[in-house]
Protein backbone atom coordinates (compact mmCIF):
# COMPACT_ATOMS: atom_id res chain seq x y z
CA UNK A 1 0.00 0.00 0.00
CA UNK A 2 1.54 3.29 -1.09
CA UNK A 3 1.59 6.40 1.08
CA UNK A 4 1.04 8.56 -2.02
CA UNK A 5 -2.48 9.91 -2.42
CA UNK A 6 -3.76 8.55 -5.75
CA UNK A 7 -7.05 9.43 -7.46
CA UNK A 8 -9.35 6.83 -9.05
CA UNK A 9 -7.62 7.00 -12.44
CA UNK A 10 -4.17 6.57 -10.91
CA UNK A 11 -5.39 3.74 -8.66
CA UNK A 12 -6.83 1.92 -11.66
CA UNK A 13 -3.54 2.19 -13.57
CA UNK A 14 -1.66 0.87 -10.56
CA UNK A 15 -4.11 -2.02 -10.28
CA UNK A 16 -3.44 -2.97 -13.91
CA UNK A 17 -6.87 -2.05 -15.28
CA UNK A 18 -5.30 -0.52 -18.40
CA UNK A 19 -2.61 -3.09 -19.01
CA UNK A 20 0.88 -4.03 -17.87
CA UNK A 21 2.85 -1.12 -19.45
CA UNK A 22 0.81 1.53 -17.62
CA UNK A 23 0.82 -0.55 -14.42
CA UNK A 24 4.63 -0.86 -14.48
CA UNK A 25 4.93 2.83 -15.29
CA UNK A 26 2.75 3.73 -12.31
CA UNK A 27 4.79 1.45 -10.03
CA UNK A 28 7.96 3.29 -11.05
CA UNK A 29 6.40 6.69 -10.41
CA UNK A 30 5.18 5.57 -7.00
CA UNK A 31 8.59 4.18 -6.08
CA UNK A 32 10.36 7.45 -6.95
CA UNK A 33 7.58 9.52 -5.38
CA UNK A 34 7.92 7.64 -2.08
CA UNK A 35 11.71 8.06 -2.15
CA UNK A 36 11.26 11.85 -2.34
CA UNK A 37 8.23 12.00 0.02
CA UNK A 38 5.86 13.25 -2.71
CA UNK A 39 2.30 13.75 -1.38
CA UNK A 40 0.64 12.80 -4.68
CA UNK A 41 1.05 12.84 -8.47
CA UNK A 42 0.62 15.82 -10.79
CA UNK A 43 -0.85 15.89 -14.30
CA UNK A 44 1.62 16.89 -17.00
CA UNK A 45 1.10 18.39 -20.47
CA UNK A 46 4.17 17.19 -22.40
CA UNK A 47 7.14 14.84 -22.19
CA UNK A 48 10.68 15.24 -23.49
CA UNK A 49 12.32 11.83 -23.56
CA UNK A 50 16.05 11.18 -23.54
CA UNK A 51 16.91 7.77 -25.01
CA UNK A 52 19.94 7.73 -27.28
CA UNK A 53 21.35 4.37 -28.28
CA UNK A 54 24.46 4.74 -26.15
CA UNK A 55 22.45 5.30 -22.98
CA UNK A 56 19.96 2.57 -23.87
CA UNK A 57 22.34 -0.21 -24.79
CA UNK A 58 20.95 -3.51 -26.03
CA UNK A 59 19.18 -4.33 -22.74
CA UNK A 60 17.02 -1.20 -22.75
CA UNK A 61 16.29 -1.43 -26.50
CA UNK A 62 14.99 -4.96 -25.85
CA UNK A 63 12.85 -3.53 -23.04
CA UNK A 64 11.36 -1.00 -25.49
CA UNK A 65 10.76 -3.68 -28.12
CA UNK A 66 8.87 -5.80 -25.59
CA UNK A 67 6.78 -2.74 -24.68
CA UNK A 68 6.04 -2.17 -28.38
CA UNK A 69 4.52 -5.68 -28.62
CA UNK A 70 1.75 -4.73 -26.17
CA UNK A 71 -1.74 -3.99 -27.54
CA UNK A 72 -2.00 -0.49 -29.01
CA UNK A 73 -4.50 0.64 -26.36
CA UNK A 74 -1.99 -0.29 -23.65
CA UNK A 75 1.20 1.09 -25.18
CA UNK A 76 0.24 4.45 -26.72
CA UNK A 77 1.50 7.54 -24.90
CA UNK A 78 -1.13 9.69 -23.16
CA UNK A 79 0.47 13.14 -23.66
CA UNK A 80 2.59 14.62 -26.50
CA UNK A 81 6.01 12.99 -26.22
CA UNK A 82 9.10 14.20 -28.09
CA UNK A 83 12.71 13.02 -28.07
CA UNK A 84 16.18 14.26 -27.17
CA UNK A 85 19.05 13.78 -29.70
CA UNK A 86 19.73 10.31 -31.08
CA UNK A 87 23.05 8.49 -31.14
CA UNK A 88 23.52 8.38 -34.93
CA UNK A 89 22.85 10.64 -37.91
CA UNK A 90 21.73 8.13 -40.56
CA UNK A 91 22.88 10.36 -43.41
CA UNK A 92 26.34 11.08 -41.98
CA UNK A 93 27.48 8.20 -39.76
CA UNK A 94 29.91 6.82 -42.34
CA UNK A 95 31.68 10.18 -42.63
CA UNK A 96 32.66 10.00 -38.96
CA UNK A 97 33.42 6.26 -39.01
CA UNK A 98 30.59 5.38 -36.66
CA UNK A 99 30.15 1.64 -36.27
CA UNK A 100 27.08 0.25 -38.06
CA UNK A 101 26.03 -1.61 -34.92
CA UNK A 102 25.31 1.75 -33.25
CA UNK A 103 23.12 2.74 -36.18
CA UNK A 104 21.24 -0.55 -35.94
CA UNK A 105 20.55 0.04 -32.24
CA UNK A 106 19.11 3.44 -33.17
CA UNK A 107 16.87 1.95 -35.88
CA UNK A 108 15.45 -0.56 -33.41
CA UNK A 109 14.86 2.07 -30.74
CA UNK A 110 13.16 4.43 -33.20
CA UNK A 111 10.85 1.66 -34.48
CA UNK A 112 9.84 0.85 -30.90
CA UNK A 113 9.27 4.50 -29.96
CA UNK A 114 7.17 5.16 -33.07
CA UNK A 115 4.92 2.24 -32.18
CA UNK A 116 4.32 3.90 -28.80
CA UNK A 117 3.31 7.16 -30.52
CA UNK A 118 6.49 9.05 -29.64
CA UNK A 119 7.40 11.97 -31.96
CA UNK A 120 11.07 11.69 -32.97
CA UNK A 121 12.08 15.34 -32.78
CA UNK A 122 15.66 14.40 -31.76
CA UNK A 123 16.52 17.69 -30.17
CA UNK A 124 17.72 19.04 -26.83
CA UNK A 125 16.66 22.60 -27.79
CA UNK A 126 12.95 21.77 -27.97
CA UNK A 127 12.26 24.96 -25.98
CA UNK A 128 13.71 26.95 -28.91
CA UNK A 129 12.43 24.84 -31.78
CA UNK A 130 9.33 22.72 -30.98
CA UNK A 131 6.94 23.84 -28.21
CA UNK A 132 8.27 26.30 -25.62
CA UNK A 133 6.52 25.60 -22.29
CA UNK A 134 4.64 28.39 -20.50
CA UNK A 135 4.87 29.65 -16.90
CA UNK A 136 3.36 27.23 -14.41
CA UNK A 137 3.03 24.33 -16.90
CA UNK A 138 3.87 20.97 -15.32
CA UNK A 139 6.20 18.89 -17.52
CA UNK A 140 8.31 15.75 -17.63
CA UNK A 141 11.46 16.98 -19.36
CA UNK A 142 14.32 14.58 -19.87
CA UNK A 143 17.42 16.58 -20.71
CA UNK A 144 19.22 18.59 -18.04
CA UNK A 145 19.58 21.56 -20.41
CA UNK A 146 15.94 21.58 -21.50
CA UNK A 147 14.78 21.11 -17.90
CA UNK A 148 16.79 23.98 -16.46
CA UNK A 149 15.71 26.29 -19.32
CA UNK A 150 12.03 25.37 -18.90
CA UNK A 151 12.14 25.82 -15.12
CA UNK A 152 14.27 28.93 -14.93
CA UNK A 153 13.80 30.98 -18.10
CA UNK A 154 10.19 30.03 -18.85
CA UNK A 155 8.86 29.43 -15.31
CA UNK A 156 7.49 25.98 -16.14
CA UNK A 157 7.80 23.09 -13.65
CA UNK A 158 9.76 19.90 -14.07
CA UNK A 159 12.27 17.68 -12.34
CA UNK A 160 14.98 15.90 -14.31
CA UNK A 161 13.03 12.99 -15.75
CA UNK A 162 15.48 10.42 -17.06
CA UNK A 163 14.36 8.23 -19.98
CA UNK A 164 12.57 5.47 -18.01
CA UNK A 165 10.61 7.88 -15.86
CA UNK A 166 9.85 10.21 -18.78
CA UNK A 167 8.44 7.15 -20.55
CA UNK A 168 6.45 6.27 -17.42
CA UNK A 169 5.14 9.85 -17.39
CA UNK A 170 4.20 9.56 -21.08
CA UNK A 171 2.24 6.34 -20.48
CA UNK A 172 0.34 7.73 -17.48
CA UNK A 173 0.25 11.52 -17.97
CA UNK A 174 1.59 11.90 -14.43
CA UNK A 175 4.77 12.53 -12.42
CA UNK A 176 5.30 12.52 -8.64
CA UNK A 177 4.74 15.97 -7.13
CA UNK A 178 8.05 16.78 -5.44
CA UNK A 179 11.05 19.01 -6.11
CA UNK A 180 10.45 21.78 -8.63
CA UNK A 181 6.73 21.08 -9.02
CA UNK A 182 6.33 22.60 -5.53
CA UNK A 183 6.43 26.35 -4.74
CA UNK A 184 8.45 25.64 -1.60
CA UNK A 185 11.31 24.04 -3.59
CA UNK A 186 11.59 26.92 -6.05
CA UNK A 187 12.91 29.41 -3.48
CA UNK A 188 16.54 30.57 -3.66
CA UNK A 189 19.27 29.06 -1.45
CA UNK A 190 22.63 30.38 -2.63
CA UNK A 191 23.49 33.85 -3.89
CA UNK A 192 26.08 34.91 -6.50
CA UNK A 193 26.98 38.37 -7.76
CA UNK A 194 28.55 38.52 -11.21
CA UNK A 195 31.25 41.18 -11.27
CA UNK A 196 32.69 40.31 -14.68
CA UNK A 197 30.14 40.17 -17.52
CA UNK A 198 30.31 37.15 -19.89
CA UNK A 199 31.52 38.21 -23.33
CA UNK A 200 30.49 35.28 -25.55
CA UNK A 201 28.83 31.86 -25.42
CA UNK A 202 31.88 30.12 -23.98
CA UNK A 203 31.96 32.73 -21.19
CA UNK A 204 28.27 32.12 -20.45
CA UNK A 205 28.97 28.41 -20.25
CA UNK A 206 31.98 29.10 -18.02
CA UNK A 207 29.80 31.16 -15.68
CA UNK A 208 27.37 28.23 -15.47
CA UNK A 209 30.27 25.89 -14.76
CA UNK A 210 31.77 28.16 -12.07
CA UNK A 211 28.46 28.26 -10.20
CA UNK A 212 27.65 24.59 -10.93
CA UNK A 213 30.88 23.42 -9.32
CA UNK A 214 29.75 25.10 -6.09
CA UNK A 215 26.36 23.38 -5.98
CA UNK A 216 26.03 20.74 -3.30
CA UNK A 217 22.78 19.03 -4.28
CA UNK A 218 20.04 18.87 -6.90
CA UNK A 219 17.65 20.74 -4.62
CA UNK A 220 19.93 23.76 -4.12
CA UNK A 221 18.66 26.77 -6.13
CA UNK A 222 21.27 29.42 -7.02
CA UNK A 223 20.29 33.07 -7.43
CA UNK A 224 22.44 35.19 -9.74
CA UNK A 225 22.66 38.98 -9.56
CA UNK A 226 24.66 41.53 -11.48
CA UNK A 227 23.91 40.53 -15.06
CA UNK A 228 23.87 43.68 -17.19
CA UNK A 229 20.87 43.76 -19.50
CA UNK A 230 19.19 40.61 -20.76
CA UNK A 231 21.09 37.64 -22.15
CA UNK A 232 19.95 36.18 -25.46
CA UNK A 233 18.21 32.82 -25.62
CA UNK A 234 21.47 31.18 -26.78
CA UNK A 235 23.53 32.83 -24.04
CA UNK A 236 21.22 31.73 -21.24
CA UNK A 237 20.96 28.31 -22.92
CA UNK A 238 24.75 27.82 -22.62
CA UNK A 239 24.70 29.16 -19.06
CA UNK A 240 21.91 26.80 -17.99
CA UNK A 241 23.29 23.76 -19.80
CA UNK A 242 26.67 24.16 -18.09
CA UNK A 243 25.12 24.88 -14.68
CA UNK A 244 23.00 21.73 -14.98
CA UNK A 245 25.95 19.68 -16.21
CA UNK A 246 28.46 20.75 -13.56
CA UNK A 247 25.98 21.06 -10.74
CA UNK A 248 23.06 18.67 -11.31
CA UNK A 249 21.03 21.87 -11.03
CA UNK A 250 17.51 22.09 -12.47
CA UNK A 251 16.49 25.64 -11.48
CA UNK A 252 18.20 29.02 -11.12
CA UNK A 253 16.91 32.52 -10.72
CA UNK A 254 18.59 35.47 -12.44
CA UNK A 255 17.45 38.68 -10.78
CA UNK A 256 15.77 41.03 -13.23
CA UNK A 257 15.90 38.42 -15.99
CA UNK A 258 13.96 35.24 -15.13
CA UNK A 259 10.22 35.35 -14.39
CA UNK A 260 10.25 34.33 -10.72
CA UNK A 261 13.02 36.79 -9.81
CA UNK A 262 11.87 40.37 -10.49
CA UNK A 263 14.00 41.41 -7.49
CA UNK A 264 16.13 39.83 -4.77
CA UNK A 265 13.49 39.77 -2.04
CA UNK A 266 11.08 37.83 -4.29
CA UNK A 267 13.27 34.72 -4.37
CA UNK A 268 14.51 34.34 -0.78
CA UNK A 269 12.56 33.56 2.34
CA UNK A 270 13.77 36.14 4.88
CA UNK A 271 17.14 37.84 4.69
CA UNK A 272 19.16 36.90 1.57
CA UNK A 273 22.34 34.93 2.35
CA UNK A 274 25.85 36.31 1.95
CA UNK A 275 26.75 36.56 -1.74
CA UNK A 276 29.72 34.97 -3.51
CA UNK A 277 31.28 37.35 -6.04
CA UNK A 278 32.31 35.96 -9.44
CA UNK A 279 35.33 37.82 -10.76
CA UNK A 280 37.33 37.80 -13.97
CA UNK A 281 39.86 35.64 -12.15
CA UNK A 282 37.21 32.94 -11.62
CA UNK A 283 36.70 32.77 -15.39
CA UNK A 284 40.46 32.63 -15.97
CA UNK A 285 40.82 29.74 -13.51
CA UNK A 286 37.83 27.93 -15.02
CA UNK A 287 39.21 28.17 -18.57
CA UNK A 288 42.55 27.05 -17.15
CA UNK A 289 41.06 23.73 -16.06
CA UNK A 290 40.35 23.01 -19.75
CA UNK A 291 43.76 23.84 -21.16
CA UNK A 292 46.58 21.63 -22.45
CA UNK A 293 50.34 21.86 -22.65
CA UNK A 294 50.82 22.05 -26.41
CA UNK A 295 48.88 23.17 -29.49
CA UNK A 296 47.97 19.79 -31.04
CA UNK A 297 44.36 19.67 -32.28
CA UNK A 298 42.28 16.78 -33.67
CA UNK A 299 38.64 17.78 -33.62
CA UNK A 300 36.55 20.93 -33.08
CA UNK A 301 32.97 20.40 -31.92
CA UNK A 302 30.02 22.76 -31.72
CA UNK A 303 27.23 20.99 -29.81
CA UNK A 304 25.80 20.46 -26.32
CA UNK A 305 23.39 22.10 -26.61
CA UNK A 306 22.55 21.67 -30.29
CA UNK A 307 23.04 24.90 -32.20
CA UNK A 308 20.18 27.29 -32.92
CA UNK A 309 19.75 28.79 -36.38
CA UNK A 310 21.40 31.97 -35.08
CA UNK A 311 24.47 30.08 -33.81
CA UNK A 312 24.74 28.17 -37.09
CA UNK A 313 24.59 31.43 -39.01
CA UNK A 314 27.42 32.81 -36.83
CA UNK A 315 29.44 29.66 -37.46
CA UNK A 316 28.77 29.78 -41.21
CA UNK A 317 29.91 33.40 -41.39
CA UNK A 318 33.09 32.63 -39.45
CA UNK A 319 33.88 29.74 -41.81
CA UNK A 320 32.86 31.47 -45.03
CA UNK A 321 35.74 31.57 -47.50
CA UNK A 322 38.05 29.55 -45.22
CA UNK A 323 39.16 25.90 -45.21
CA UNK A 324 39.37 23.65 -42.19
CA UNK A 325 42.92 22.23 -41.93
CA UNK A 326 43.22 18.70 -43.36
CA UNK A 327 44.44 17.35 -40.02
CA UNK A 328 41.40 18.62 -38.13
CA UNK A 329 37.71 17.62 -38.22
CA UNK A 330 35.10 20.28 -37.52
CA UNK A 331 31.65 19.09 -36.46
CA UNK A 332 28.49 21.02 -35.61
CA UNK A 333 25.24 19.42 -34.42
CA UNK A 334 21.70 20.71 -34.60
CA UNK A 335 18.08 19.52 -34.67
CA UNK A 336 16.38 18.16 -37.82
CA UNK A 337 14.11 21.23 -38.01
CA UNK A 338 17.01 23.68 -37.76
CA UNK A 339 19.06 21.62 -40.23
CA UNK A 340 16.25 22.04 -42.77
CA UNK A 341 16.34 25.78 -42.17
CA UNK A 342 20.13 25.86 -42.48
CA UNK A 343 19.93 23.92 -45.77
CA UNK A 344 17.29 26.29 -47.14
CA UNK A 345 19.20 29.41 -46.14
CA UNK A 346 22.58 28.28 -47.48
CA UNK A 347 24.15 28.02 -44.02
CA UNK A 348 24.88 24.29 -44.35
CA UNK A 349 26.73 25.01 -47.59
CA UNK A 350 28.85 27.69 -45.90
CA UNK A 351 29.90 25.21 -43.19
CA UNK A 352 30.41 22.21 -45.45
CA UNK A 353 32.17 24.12 -48.25
CA UNK A 354 34.75 25.07 -45.65
CA UNK A 355 35.22 21.37 -44.87
CA UNK A 356 32.99 21.23 -41.77
CA UNK A 357 30.28 18.66 -41.03
CA UNK A 358 26.78 19.65 -39.98
CA UNK A 359 25.04 16.74 -38.25
CA UNK A 360 21.32 16.60 -37.52
CA UNK A 361 19.32 15.01 -34.73
CA UNK A 362 22.41 14.12 -32.69
CA UNK A 363 24.71 15.60 -30.10
CA UNK A 364 28.40 14.74 -30.07
CA UNK A 365 28.61 13.26 -26.58
CA UNK A 366 25.46 11.16 -27.13
CA UNK A 367 26.80 9.36 -30.21
CA UNK A 368 29.38 6.96 -28.76
CA UNK A 369 32.01 9.68 -28.44
CA UNK A 370 34.62 7.29 -27.03
CA UNK A 371 34.35 4.85 -29.95
CA UNK A 372 34.26 7.47 -32.72
CA UNK A 373 37.25 9.16 -31.07
CA UNK A 374 39.19 5.90 -31.23
CA UNK A 375 38.06 5.17 -34.82
CA UNK A 376 39.20 8.61 -36.03
CA UNK A 377 42.24 9.04 -33.80
CA UNK A 378 40.69 12.03 -32.03
CA UNK A 379 42.16 12.82 -28.63
CA UNK A 380 42.51 16.60 -28.47
CA UNK A 381 39.12 18.32 -28.71
CA UNK A 382 38.21 22.00 -28.72
CA UNK A 383 34.74 23.48 -28.23
CA UNK A 384 32.96 26.64 -27.18
CA UNK A 385 30.62 24.52 -25.00
CA UNK A 386 31.54 24.33 -21.32
CA UNK A 387 29.14 21.41 -21.01
CA UNK A 388 30.83 19.28 -23.64
CA UNK A 389 34.38 19.88 -22.45
CA UNK A 390 33.18 18.78 -19.02
CA UNK A 391 31.54 15.58 -20.21
CA UNK A 392 34.17 14.44 -22.70
CA UNK A 393 36.96 14.34 -20.15
CA UNK A 394 35.33 11.10 -18.99
CA UNK A 395 35.39 9.74 -22.56
CA UNK A 396 39.15 9.88 -22.94
CA UNK A 397 39.44 13.28 -24.63
CA UNK A 398 41.76 16.13 -23.69
CA UNK A 399 39.47 19.13 -23.95
CA UNK A 400 40.01 22.84 -24.51
CA UNK A 401 37.39 25.55 -24.03
CA UNK A 402 37.47 28.61 -26.28
CA UNK A 403 35.19 31.07 -28.04
CA UNK A 404 33.49 30.11 -31.31
CA UNK A 405 35.84 32.42 -33.23
CA UNK A 406 38.94 30.95 -31.57
CA UNK A 407 37.72 27.41 -32.24
CA UNK A 408 37.17 28.22 -35.93
CA UNK A 409 40.53 29.96 -36.28
CA UNK A 410 42.22 26.98 -34.61
CA UNK A 411 40.42 24.50 -36.90
CA UNK A 412 41.65 26.45 -39.92
CA UNK A 413 45.20 26.77 -38.58
CA UNK A 414 45.34 23.08 -37.63
CA UNK A 415 46.52 23.85 -34.11
CA UNK A 416 45.16 25.38 -30.92
CA UNK A 417 45.61 29.14 -31.14
CA UNK A 418 45.99 31.27 -28.03
CA UNK B 1 34.65 -7.84 14.93
CA UNK B 2 32.55 -4.67 15.39
CA UNK B 3 29.43 -3.36 13.74
CA UNK B 4 28.19 0.20 13.23
CA UNK B 5 24.62 0.98 12.17
CA UNK B 6 23.91 4.08 10.07
CA UNK B 7 20.44 5.56 9.61
CA UNK B 8 19.22 7.21 6.42
CA UNK B 9 16.01 7.97 4.55
CA UNK B 10 14.11 4.91 3.36
CA UNK B 11 15.71 3.78 0.11
CA UNK B 12 14.87 1.90 -3.08
CA UNK B 13 15.53 -1.77 -3.89
CA UNK B 14 16.39 -5.04 -2.17
CA UNK B 15 18.72 -5.79 0.76
CA UNK B 16 22.32 -6.57 -0.30
CA UNK B 17 25.72 -7.12 1.33
CA UNK B 18 29.15 -6.45 -0.14
CA UNK B 19 32.43 -4.54 -0.07
CA UNK B 20 32.45 -0.73 -0.18
CA UNK B 21 34.29 1.54 -2.61
CA UNK B 22 34.14 5.02 -1.09
CA UNK B 23 35.32 8.54 -1.89
CA UNK B 24 34.33 12.13 -1.14
CA UNK B 25 33.46 12.81 -4.78
CA UNK B 26 30.30 12.93 -6.88
CA UNK B 27 28.75 10.48 -9.34
CA UNK B 28 27.37 10.27 -12.86
CA UNK B 29 27.35 7.03 -14.87
CA UNK B 30 27.81 8.85 -18.17
CA UNK B 31 30.38 11.41 -17.09
CA UNK B 32 32.57 9.34 -14.76
CA UNK B 33 32.59 5.73 -15.94
CA UNK B 34 34.06 3.51 -18.62
CA UNK B 35 31.00 1.25 -18.54
CA UNK B 36 32.51 -1.30 -20.93
CA UNK B 37 35.46 -2.05 -18.68
CA UNK B 38 33.75 -1.27 -15.38
CA UNK B 39 36.18 1.40 -14.15
CA UNK B 40 36.03 5.07 -13.23
CA UNK B 41 37.44 6.84 -16.29
CA UNK B 42 37.24 10.59 -15.58
CA UNK B 43 40.85 11.52 -14.76
CA UNK B 44 39.79 14.11 -12.18
CA UNK B 45 37.57 11.67 -10.25
CA UNK B 46 38.81 10.52 -6.83
CA UNK B 47 38.24 6.89 -7.90
CA UNK B 48 39.86 7.22 -11.37
CA UNK B 49 41.10 3.84 -12.60
CA UNK B 50 39.31 1.83 -9.90
CA UNK B 51 36.95 -1.03 -10.71
CA UNK B 52 33.42 -0.50 -9.37
CA UNK B 53 31.72 -3.71 -10.57
CA UNK B 54 29.93 -5.54 -7.74
CA UNK B 55 31.01 -2.92 -5.18
CA UNK B 56 28.81 -0.84 -2.90
CA UNK B 57 29.62 2.63 -4.17
CA UNK B 58 29.74 5.31 -1.49
CA UNK B 59 29.91 8.84 -2.89
CA UNK B 60 28.72 12.35 -2.16
CA UNK B 61 26.12 13.61 -4.66
CA UNK B 62 24.54 12.54 -7.93
CA UNK B 63 25.75 14.88 -10.66
CA UNK B 64 25.48 15.50 -14.36
CA UNK B 65 23.21 14.14 -17.02
CA UNK B 66 20.06 12.10 -17.29
CA UNK B 67 21.57 9.08 -19.06
CA UNK B 68 22.30 7.32 -15.77
CA UNK B 69 18.60 6.44 -15.53
CA UNK B 70 18.88 4.06 -18.53
CA UNK B 71 22.50 3.13 -17.93
CA UNK B 72 22.07 1.49 -14.53
CA UNK B 73 19.73 -1.13 -16.00
CA UNK B 74 21.96 -1.67 -19.02
CA UNK B 75 25.01 -2.03 -16.75
CA UNK B 76 23.13 -4.53 -14.57
CA UNK B 77 22.16 -6.58 -17.64
CA UNK B 78 25.84 -6.81 -18.67
CA UNK B 79 26.95 -7.57 -15.10
CA UNK B 80 28.95 -4.32 -15.03
CA UNK B 81 26.95 -2.53 -12.34
CA UNK B 82 27.77 -1.59 -8.76
CA UNK B 83 25.97 -3.73 -6.16
CA UNK B 84 24.35 -0.69 -4.52
CA UNK B 85 24.66 3.09 -4.35
CA UNK B 86 24.98 5.02 -1.08
CA UNK B 87 25.03 8.79 -1.52
CA UNK B 88 24.75 11.81 0.71
CA UNK B 89 22.43 13.37 -1.88
CA UNK B 90 20.72 11.44 -4.67
CA UNK B 91 18.94 13.31 -7.43
CA UNK B 92 15.82 12.22 -9.32
CA UNK B 93 17.86 10.58 -12.09
CA UNK B 94 19.63 8.28 -9.64
CA UNK B 95 16.34 7.35 -7.96
CA UNK B 96 14.62 6.72 -11.31
CA UNK B 97 17.56 4.65 -12.54
CA UNK B 98 17.66 2.62 -9.33
CA UNK B 99 13.92 1.93 -9.51
CA UNK B 100 14.12 0.95 -13.20
CA UNK B 101 17.41 -0.95 -12.99
CA UNK B 102 16.80 -2.79 -9.73
CA UNK B 103 19.89 -1.35 -8.03
CA UNK B 104 19.54 -0.57 -4.31
CA UNK B 105 19.93 3.14 -3.49
CA UNK B 106 19.98 5.05 -0.22
CA UNK B 107 20.69 8.70 0.63
CA UNK B 108 20.14 11.38 3.28
CA UNK B 109 22.26 9.79 6.02
CA UNK B 110 22.49 11.32 9.48
CA UNK B 111 26.07 12.37 8.75
CA UNK B 112 28.50 12.45 5.80
CA UNK B 113 28.34 8.85 4.54
CA UNK B 114 31.62 9.22 2.60
CA UNK B 115 33.47 9.76 5.89
CA UNK B 116 31.59 7.03 7.79
CA UNK B 117 32.17 4.18 5.32
CA UNK B 118 35.68 3.38 4.04
CA UNK B 119 36.77 1.47 0.96
CA UNK B 120 37.09 -2.20 1.89
CA UNK B 121 34.44 -2.13 4.62
CA UNK B 122 31.90 -4.96 4.53
CA UNK B 123 28.50 -3.27 4.32
CA UNK B 124 24.92 -4.53 4.58
CA UNK B 125 22.38 -2.25 2.87
CA UNK B 126 18.73 -2.44 4.00
CA UNK B 127 16.77 0.13 1.94
CA UNK B 128 13.35 -0.82 3.34
CA UNK B 129 14.47 0.11 6.88
CA UNK B 130 16.71 3.02 5.83
CA UNK B 131 19.64 1.27 7.49
CA UNK B 132 23.25 0.41 6.65
CA UNK B 133 25.34 -1.91 8.84
CA UNK B 134 29.15 -1.72 8.61
CA UNK B 135 31.22 -4.70 9.79
CA UNK B 136 34.92 -4.18 10.59
CA UNK B 137 37.71 -6.26 12.02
Amino acid sequence: MTKLKLNDYEQSLLAGAEGKPRQNAMRQLVSVGEFFDAPDLVEISQVHLMADGEALGVACVEFLEELAKSPKTERTVRVPTITDPRGADFSAYERIKQDKSFVEIERRAIAAFRSLGVLMTDTCINYQTITPPVKGEHLAFGDTGSSIYANSVLGARTNFEGGPSALAAALTGRVPRYGFHLDSHRRGHTRFVVEHQPQDLSDWGALGGIIGRRMKSYFEVPVIEGIAGSPTSDEIKHFGAALASFGSTALFHMVGVTPEAPDLKSVFDGKPPQATTITQDDYRKFFGTFGVGDDKLDVVVFAAPQLSLIELDQLGRLLDGKKVHQGVTLIAATSPEIKNGADRLGITAMIENAGGLLLEGVCFYQMHAREIGEANGWKRLMSNSAKIVNILGGYGYETVLGSMARCVDSAVAGRILK
Amino acid sequence: MSTITLKAHRGIGAEVEGIALAAADNFSARYDLDRINGVFSRPQHALAGQNYVGRILVLNAAKGGVATAWMLREMAARKKAPLALLLNFANPIMAQGAAFGGIPLMDRFEDDVTSLIHSGDRVRVIPERGEVIITRG
